[in-house]
């Protein structure tokens, strides 16, 4: 299927653009260590639709996006597994996850 | 209007309309419910530029995967029918001002530019030629990457069970 008469590349960018900054969104307004995270899951993402939309649209003869794709979401799972252990050492130290409580370096 | 566009229209509707809800909503529960629509969305993106993998790959791992994650982390960590605190009203001024400057800032400036398309013809990207090319060691083969990435989950693995274990011994 041949989208590039059917949807500009422009579309694309500004859709990824749209989620990346709601995403940024979501990260400042929210103060739960888990919400955060779910900002940031939306931001990778947004810049997954850019690497896949400008691989198909401007350089069809090599995989580079794809594959560039697939390593962020390989790293974006390494991330969450890790920000969930610690979000729920967190919880069992000071019995919160709400960043505003979470303020001491040093316990 | 023709089938992809109606479909592309569809999808990226979702998209903006699910992410704005995940971030807005305050059940958290269903915050990430709403994330789980996104992606499922953005998977079916990814199915309409071809590359049908890259669309199995999103949803096993992040519906299949991350978003159980989160889901189990909601559950160990916060009571369910307890809501988020609605933001301060001036972080929320200054979020949504540094959110609609960074979109306009980056439209006015992506869509100024002249991207040019290469002409040379499409490669393949079914999941003979995305296996090949990935195991591949000569030039635009990734078989580096992949064990870069498969020593890189390895350390995540052994190092979140070392972070959320219980006894320190």
């Amino acid at each position: 299927m041949n989208l590039q008469s059917e949807i500009p590349l422009d579309y694309m960018i500004v859709l990824s653009t749209v989620v990346f900054f709601v995403g940024l969104l979501g990260v400042l307004i929210r103060r739960n260590l888990i919400s955060m995270l779910m900002g940031i899951e939306l931001m990778l993402n947004a810049v997954n639709i850019n690497f896949v939309a400008f691989n198909h649209y401007l350089f069809p003869h090599r995989l580079e996006g794809h594959f560039f794709a697939l390593i962020v979401m390989a790293i974006a799972a390494a991330e969450a597994a890790i920000a969930i252990a610690l979000i729920i050492n967190i919880y069992r130290r000071f019995a919160t996850v709400s960043v505003d409580d979470v303020d001491e370096l040093k316990y | 209007m023709t089938g992809p566009k109606i479909i592309f229209f569809i999808l990226a509707a979702s998209i903006v309309v699910f992410s704005i809800l995940s971030i807005t909503s305050r059940r958290i529960l269903r915050a990430a419910i709403y994330l789980l629509f996104v992606l499922v969305a953005m998977a079916g993106l990814y199915y309409m530029m071809n590359f049908q993998f890259l669309a199995a790959v999103q949803l096993m791992l992040y519906a299949g995967g991350i978003v159980v994650l989160i889901i189990f982390s909601i559950l160990l960590t916060s009571q369910i029918n307890s809501k988020l605190d609605p933001p301060k009203r001036s972080h929320l001024l200054a979020g949504i001002l540094t959110a609609v400057g960074g979109i306009a800032l980056a439209t006015s400036t992506l869509l100024h530019f002249v991207f040019t398309p290469s002409a040379a013809l499409a490669v393949g990207t079914d999941i003979r030629s995305v296996g090949r090319q990935l195991m591949d060691t000569n030039l635009y083969g990734y078989a580096l990457p992949f064990e870069v990435i498969s020593i890189l989950l390895l350390a995540a693995l052994v190092g979140s069970i070392f972070i959320a274990r219980k006894d320190r011994a």
